[in-house]
Parts: C-alpha cells; sequence; structure tokens
C-alpha cells in the first residue's frame, strides 16, 4: 500500500553493533530491567525509589535500542505506546492522591492505608503505590524522548 | 540538630575538614572542565567535556551523603550525553573560530559586568550564611523527628518527597508529560495514519 | 567558605559561557553547567557534619542524619532538568535541519 512505503521511507535506519554487543545486551538488558523493578519496590527501604528506578529502567531499554538499531521492536513512526503507559501512569497518580478526600481528615496525598512496621516490605501506607506508578510513568517520558531525539529525527514529507 | 550559628568572621582558613577539601578539589576539576567546554574547537570535545561536570558531581553527591542522588544523576548524565552525541555527529562537528569582532567584544564586557555585579551580592549574602557543615536550615529537625512513625518508611527521602511534599511530586510528572508533549510537536512526528 | 564560592564559581563560568557563546550546542552545554551548580549548592547546604545517610535502621537508628528536605527538591529537579535539556536539543535539530549551521550570527543573518 502506498501508506506503507512512505512509512518505511520516513525513519531513520541505524544499524546495530557487532555480534559481540548483540551477545552481551541480551544477557545484561533483562537483569537491568529487574534491578530497576527493585530498585522501584524497595524504595521506601533502601536508597532509590521511583526517581531512581524509573530512569535505570528507562536505560535498559536504552540500551537494547542502541545495540539492535532500528529493526528492534519493530519501530515504527508511531510511538502511542510509550506515551499511552505515560499518561495512564499520571492518571492513576492523580486519583490515588484524590482518594485521600473520601477518608477521615478530607486531605489532598493523605496517606490511608495502615501503616505496618518500619522495615518490612508491605508497610509505609500508600508510598509503594506512588513509587510503582511514578517509576512507570519516568521510564516511559524518558523513552519517548530518546526515541524521538534519537531515532525519529526525520520528518515525513508527504 | 542545629549548633549555634557563626558567621564567616570566625571563620579560620586553618581549620578546613577532610570533607571541604575534598570537594573543594573535585569542584575544581569541575570549573576547569566546563571552561574547556566552552572554550572547545571541536563540538564532539566539548560534549564530552560537559560529561566531566555532570559525572563529577556524582562523586560530590556520594561525598555528601545523598545516595538518591547519586543514582538519579549518573544515569540522566548518561542518557543526556547520548543525546548530544546523537545530535552532534550528525553534522559538521566544528566551530569557526574568529577573533572577537564588534558584537563579540560588547557581549564579553556585558558578561564581565554582570560578573561583577553578581558578585558583589554573593559577598553581600555569603556574610549571614552558616559554614559548611552545621545545619542551616530551620526546617531540617521536623522534618527527621517523628518522620519515621508518620509515613511508615525507613527512607526519609522517599517519605518526604511522596507523602510531605506530594504536590511537588504531582508537578514533576505534569512537567515531564508536558516536556514530552513540546519535544514530539516540534520535531513534528506523525502518528501512523 | 570556599566550596560554596567554588560552586558559585562554576555557575559564572557557565553565565559567561551563555552569553558569549556564537554556537548553539555550547549555549545548551553553558545551560546544563549552570543547572548542575544549582544541584551542588542544594546538597552543600543540606550536609550537617558527622551525619549519615538519611536512611533509617530501625534496630540501631543514628543521632545525626543528614537534611532530607533539599535532597528531596534536588531529586526532582534532575528530572526536569533532562527534560529541559532534550526541549533545548529538540529545537536546535530543527534549527540545523532548516538553516544547515549551528552559529546564531549566521541564522540571524539567513532568517527570512
Amino acid at each position: 500500500m502506498k501508506g506503507d512505503k512512505d512509512l518505511r521511507k520516513g525513519y531513520l535506519q541505524m544499524k546495530g553493533m557487532t555480534v559481540i554487543v548483540k551477545k552481551t545486551t541480551q544477557l545484561i538488558a533483562g537483569m537491568v530491567f529487574l534491578y530497576g523493578i527493585y530498585v522501584i519496590v524497595h524504595g521506601h527501604l533502601t536508597p532509590g525509589g521511583g526517581f531512581a528506578g524509573g530512569v535505570i529502567m528507562a536505560g535498559s531499554f536504552i540500551l537494547l535500542i542502541l545495540a539492535f538499531g532500528s529493526d528492534f521492536m519493530h519501530l515504527t513512526k508511531e510511538e502511542s505506546g510509550t506515551t499511552m503507559y505515560e499518561n495512564l501512569s499520571t492518571l492513576v497518580v492523580v486519583f490515588l492522591a484524590a482518594s485521600g478526600l473520601l477518608f477521615g481528615a478530607r486531605i489532598f496525598f493523605l496517606n490511608w492505608i495502615p501503616k505496618g512496621t518500619v522495615g518490612q516490605l508491605v508497610s509505609a501506607g500508600m508510598l509503594p503505590l506512588y513509587n510503582i506508578f511514578v517509576g512507570i510513568e519516568v521510564a516511559s517520558s524518558i523513552l519517548t524522548i530518546f526515541l524521538a531525539l534519537v531515532i525519529f529525527k526525520e520528518e515525513i514529507s508527504e | 540538630m542545629c549548633r549555634s550559628h557563626y558567621y564567616v568572621a570566625d571563620y579560620d582558613i586553618k581549620k578546613l575538614t577532610f570533607m571541604e577539601i575534598a570537594i573543594s578539589i573535585i569542584t575544581g576539576l569541575m570549573i576547569i572542565g566546563a571552561l574547556y567546554a566552552i572554550h572547545a574547537k571541536d563540538l564532539l570535545s566539548a560534549v564530552i567535556a560537559c560529561g566531566i561536570v555532570g559525572y563529577g558531581l556524582v562523586i560530590c553527591f556520594l561525598l555528601l551523603k545523598a545516595p538518591d542522588l547519586a543514582i538519579v544523576q549518573i544515569v540522566v548524565e548518561t542518557i543526556t550525553l547520548i543525546i548530544m552525541v546523537a545530535v552532534v555527529l550528525d553534522s559538521s562537528r566544528e566551530e569557526k573560530y574568529s577573533k572577537p569582532d564588534g558584537q563579540g567584544v560588547i557581549s564579553i564586557i556585558t558578561s564581565v559586568l554582570l560578573i561583577i555585579v553578581l558578585f558583589y551580592f554573593f559577598k553581600l549574602s555569603i556574610e549571614t550564611l552558616d559554614v559548611f557543615g552545621s545545619g542551616s536550615l530551620r526546617m531540617a529537625g521536623p522534618y527527621i523527628e517523628g518522620a519515621t512513625e508518620k509515613t511508615g518508611s525507613a527512607n526519609l527521602v522517599t517519605g518526604v518527597v511522596f507523602d510531605f511534599r506530594g504536590y511537588d511530586t504531582m508537578g514533576e510528572a505534569t512537567v515531564l508529560v508536558t516536556a514530552v508533549m513540546g519535544v514530539l510537536t516540534i520535531l513534528r512526528i506523525k502518528g501512523k495514519k | 567558605m570556599i566550596v560554596y564560592l567554588l560552586c558559585f564559581v562554576l555557575f559564572l563560568v557557565g553565565l559567561y559561557g551563555l552569553i558569549t557563546s556564537r554556537n548553539l550546542v555550547k549555549i545548551a552545554i553553558s545551560m546544563s553547567i549552570m543547572e548542575f551548580s544549582t544541584f551542588l549548592f542544594f546538597a552543600l547546604v543540606g550536609y550537617i557534619d558527622g551525619g549519615v545517610a538519611p536512611i533509617v535502621d530501625p534496630a540501631d537508628p543514628a543521632k545525626i542524619y543528614v537534611d532530607p528536605l533539599p535532597q528531596a527538591l534536588v531529586l526532582t529537579a534532575i528530572v526536569i532538568g533532562l527534560a529541559t535539556t532534550a526541549m533545548m536539543m529538540a529545537i536546535i535539530i530543527r534549527l540545523y535541519r532548516k538553516y544547515g549551521t549551528f552559529d546564531i550570527r549566521e541564522i540571524k543573518s539567513l532568517r527570512g
């Protein structure tokens, strides 16, 4: 179809790297992603939190894209996948914050889930939920910025 | 938590602590890197010299006992360097250096005047700042005492970011979404029809 | 006071680069240097002598903690700094695509 041909010509054909880099990245990128999830979930116990874990998760995707070139993930001109995650996570954060208005003292950002003992994984009320959704949002934002500036620099002339 | 305040007039040059010497050395290296980044002939060298400033900041954060900031800064600096190198490599990389003509001399004189004025205001304000190391901020005590019981988290910085100052985090999320929309609009990236 | 003075000199170096540069990429780098000096100043203000990192160990709480409030402010500011630099890079890409040069004097004379 005519639309597909214009789409194919539009974006930057970035070549991947050598075989050694590709194999090493295949082994490592999964572990980096898992480390990012660990830093997010344990945000209330160890240094880290939502922002640090989010940028580490974005870093693992950037590593894969740089090593494999433009053919990774069948990157097309449409990047609505990452923007959808980012906007949904922001919406969930605002809804979680507004849920504090339904309980008790009617304060925005009220921490109404019961806090357990300090130092356990399930503790600190709503903080792990905030960490998770802010982490997903930061990771999607940075990935969209990277895709737009490094891969999709060309403009479709149609 | 806060010791008694004493001013710059009591400051003794011989009693430099180890932390001050270490941070001064690394900040000195950052200044040298920044000066080179401004005057480099090759754009790629300038971008890499910007990395000196960023990574030196990571060491300063680790010395100042701030591990959260070090993690975020090191990854963000790497991503910034990747984006800058991708922009610079696409183009001609050199900067045509020419002698400062009329407009160049005016800008240099303007910057020197501005630096002198700012230095004067800095001297005015530094006389009432506390010595490095004593607790300068008044709100340090109320934020630390009882924070573990009020928020239930062991990480005080996460408790402050998401519980005591949750509005700032929501504002930051909004700014990120706006920046992404701005980048996509400036580059005019269209979706699939 | 020497640390505060050096941090301010880093800010002034960035300001000097911002005013006198003719190249767009160097303007973006100078703005980034000014942001870094601000982060360093915030972290310096919050430091307390003899303090440990602000992570509470419930079994054995320390006496003095470093102030967590400036660290919370800088944590947000670092990510916003990345967004600002990315937007500047987007504008630079568009300008280079249209005029073919990074020099602001040539762009001013080519405009129109």
